[in-house]
């Protein structure tokens, strides 16, 4: 539990919601390298800046009203100086009802009433995951119970916090880390977002500009079936209007990534996504989804 | 007198959940579990790409996508006439994939989820989030073996982070592998492969045989009453799971707390709907037949959950289920491993039903696949295929029956017109976490609640530590009933 220089630490408390969503983001980001999850947990991430877990369901020791309690606390005690997470998307049907995450006075504490009432008073949030920045799979066709993502629940309501989209399915640990980064070294107005609301530091260029198989594309060489060698076009690969570094930075302490495992690119950081990206192992082009 | 204890998020398992227990002279009197959060998955995939299923239903969960995807993967093969076909290579490296991710889920299961409740996190580190606030009043280790326990803690999340960089060497990445695919997988295994994939193996082997196995039975040692809570309903099921070129590894079974095997049938599978907001109409059907009319003004109604059922009869799903299924069928390496651990803890089989005998089964097991996959690994055949080629049918149906680090894991499909007609999943966490049925047996947790003594009403640590030993997987919620009042009412719409 490495320290920084001493100086007066700066603590930006962080409340983690989870909505409609499958915990995947939160594994993400548990798998992070260079800062840990120790360190992100534990430790100053930037030499006198440290992040404050007061909320995540997955890990906190705590639970029932006396975690209900951290969020009313953190809301009123820490406004304006808090980073709102939020995972997974926002069900809307039913008055919300469709989702909860605790009781609070005898009744659900739905997410949606949770992101609103959290998401107004937040220095920032940030929508990790597809789920939350733009609905993602629960928000797929017929979207049974009418999932939105955060910036479009804001949106309705009015709030005008900052929302960092960071999609993915699921995020990139180092696009976390590398947002949080941002803002403790160099401020909010730093984080420089596209039009979809996305950092271009992490979402800046396609797929398809860094993809090793882009020669195979040029010569026209593609793959006919999964496990051929070639461009993986053919086979649906959306890697052609994807924003993403996927190809530089890879998956997994670099290990490896979709295209690299012969498996064609879902688009998964788009707003279209699964719509727009589907069928997956078909061609959908650019001008499909206008 | 009653009292009802209310736990609302539970958290520390996957999703959204809650408890609420009738305590009446310090016993829990009755139970029930209800799904809360519902996002409609099988609705959302009718009439897309059957293809796509296999990239979507991993969706349904972040800490056993690779479940989902072997589940999918096979039930499409059976739906597409390729079960028959696929190579060897294929089998493995699913195999090899599903087993990376049973290890990261028990590592973190055990370490992450359940063991803040018995070891003093904030004892070693300071009262600071996310190790407070917390329950007090039951730590009973201290000093330099808590010490060292906390540093597993942190230990572990490097080694779990570890299996899911091993598993992208052929599942691309995690969470959500992109390489089980319909008809085989994606990904070869190059000789560099395998020899990379087999030193990352080997430093978690190395940790779940020396640090993971006796925490566990420390941890039991020092509990050792919780040998004793916790033990449900007495019958577990296992559907078998890791196909190889030989067989399935796991071996099927449906036993008895008298360790008495009867074969599995997937047919004698039913869901009841009595208690689910379904419409009945559709109850008592097997899941290849199953409807799901969602009717929310049903009176009697608690969840979203259905109550699948063996016979008619509750059984519990999960590693208790899987290591008692390959004991009683004489698997040389489960039966030592068993005897072994129960021969430390100085208790019969029947400890094993038990909150730490889950924890203790699902430590063996884990080290049971980590010293099988290196086995795997070496009957790969670099220059052979991976996969074969595909089309997807006009018609056809599927069955995909498989494990998840949870439990027996199933999906059926049903395809028209080349699109999906209907898909039904039937998630561990859906038996074990499972609301009455229409013969009113309450679920495989509900009856590991029930009969509990809680201490202290304000830390009610037996609760919680008993749920979180199934490992539940599902946005769910576990409910006892209130005495004076009609608790059904508390669940509305969701």
């Amino acid at each position: 539990m490495q320290k920084g220089k001493r100086m007066a630490t700066k603590e930006y408390p962080v409340v983690w919601l989870q909505g409609a969503g499958c915990t995947g983001c939160s594994i993400s980001v548990l798998n992070a390298v260079s800062p840990r999850i120790q360190n992100l947990l534990l430790d100053e991430v930037v030499p006198g800046h440290h992040l404050n877990m007061l909320f995540n369901a997955t890990i906190m020791a705590g639970e029932g009203e006396a975690v209900i309690e951290v969020l009313k606390d953190t809301e009123t005690e820490r406004k304006g100086g808090y980073i709102l997470v939020v995972e997974g998307a926002i069900p809307t049907a039913a008055d919300g009802l469709y989702g909860s995450i605790g009781e609070r006075g005898g009744r659900h504490l739905t997410i949606e009433q949770s992101v609103a009432e959290l998401g107004a008073n937040a220095l920032v949030a940030i929508a990790i995951g597809t789920c939350a920045a733009y609905g993602g799979i629960p928000a797929g066709k017929p979207n049974p119970t009418q999932c939105k993502g955060v910036k479009e629940l804001f949106d309705e309501k009015g709030i005008d916090t900052l929302v960092v989209n960071l999609p993915g399915c699921p995020v990139h640990p180092d696009w976390f880390t590398g947002t949080v980064s941002v803002i403790m070294f160099s401020g909010l107005d730093a984080v420089k977002l596209d039009n979809v609301g996305r950092p271009e530091l992490f979402y800046g260029r396609l797929i398809h500009e860094n993809c090793p198989r882009r020669a195979d594309f040029d010569k026209g060489r593609f793959a006919e079936k999964l496990g051929d060698q070639g461009c993986l076009y053919k086979l649906g690969c959306k890697g052609h209007y994807t924003n993403a570094d996927c190809p530089i930075r890879q998956w997994n302490n670099g290990v490896s990534w979709c295209i690299k495992a012969g498996s064609p690119c879902l688009g998964c950081v788009e707003p279209e996504f699964p719509d727009g990206m589907s069928p997956i192992y078909e061609i959908v082009t650019f001008e499909d989804l206008k | 007198m009653s009292k009802t204890i209310k736990i609302d998020p539970l958290t520390r398992i996957e999703g959204h959940m809650a408890i609420e227990a009738l305590v009446d002279d310090g016993v829990v009197k009755e139970a029930r579990s209800a799904g809360t959060l519902f996002r409609g998955f099988e609705i959302i995939l009718q009439g897309r790409d059957p293809r796509d299923a296999n990239r979507l239903t991993q969706r349904i969960c972040g800490v056993c996508p690779t479940s989902h995807a072997t589940a999918s993967a096979l039930c499409i093969d059976d739906a597409f006439g390729l079960t028959n076909k696929i190579p060897d290579n294929a089998k493995l490296i699913r195999a090899l994939i599903l087993g990376a991710n049973f290890l990261q889920s028990h590592i973190l299961h055990f370490y992450h989820l359940a063991a803040p409740d018995y070891v003093d996190a904030a004892g070693a580190v300071g009262a600071v989030s996310p190790f407070v606030p917390r329950y007090e009043g039951d730590y009973r280790i201290s000093g330099q073996a808590n010490a060292e326990l906390v540093n597993h803690y942190v230990e572990a999340l490097d080694i779990r982070r570890k299996c899911q960089e091993m598993l992208s060497v052929f599942g691309g990445k995690m969470p959500h592998n992109v390489s089980t695919v319909p008809g085989g997988v994606t990904e070869k295994p190059t000789e560099d492969k395998i020899t990379n994939f087999l030193w990352r193996l080997n430093e978690i082997r190395d940790f779940v045989d020396n640090v993971y196995i006796p925490d566990v039975i420390y941890v039991a040692n020092s509990y050792d009453d919780y040998l004793g809570i916790g033990k449900g309903c007495g019958k577990v099921l296992t559907y078998g799971g890791f196909d190889l070129p030989t067989g399935r590894f796991f071996k099927a079974g449906v036993v008895s707390e008298d360790l008495k095997l009867e074969p599995f049938v997937s047919e004698n599978i039913t869901e009841d709907l009595k208690y689910s907001w379904y419409a009945d109409s559709g109850s008592g059907r097997n899941p290849a037949e199953g409807q799901t009319e969602p009717k929310l003004d049903k009176k009697q109604a608690y969840s979203f959950l259905k109550s699948p059922r063996y016979n008619g009869k509750v059984v519990e799903l999960g590693p208790l289920a899987r290591m008692i299924s390959n004991y009683v069928q004489n698997d040389a390496g489960t039966k030592k491993l068993v005897d072994s651990l129960l021969g430390q803890l100085g208790v019969g089989t029947d400890a094993l039903f038990s909150v730490l005998g889950r924890h203790a089964a699902r430590a063996l097991e884990a080290k049971i696949i980590a010293d099988a996959m290196a086995d795997w690994l070496q009957i790969l055949k670099p220059a052979e295929p991976v996969i074969v080629a595909n089309e997807v049918p006009a018609e056809g149906t599927g069955a995909g029956l498989t494990e998840a680090p949870r439990g027996s894991l199933g999906h059926w499909m049903t395809i028209k017109d080349r699109k999906i007609e209907r898909y039904q999943v039937i998630t561990p966490t859906a038996w074990n976490a499972s609301p009455k049925d229409d013969k009113d047996q309450p679920g495989a947790v509900e009856q590991a609640l029930m009969g509990t003594k809680v201490k202290d009403r304000d830390n009610p640590f037996e609760l919680v530590r008993i749920v979180r030993a199934f490992d539940p997987c599902l946005a769910c919620s576990v409910h006892l009933l209130d005495a004076n009042k009609n608790a059904s009412g508390v669940f509305k719409v969701v």
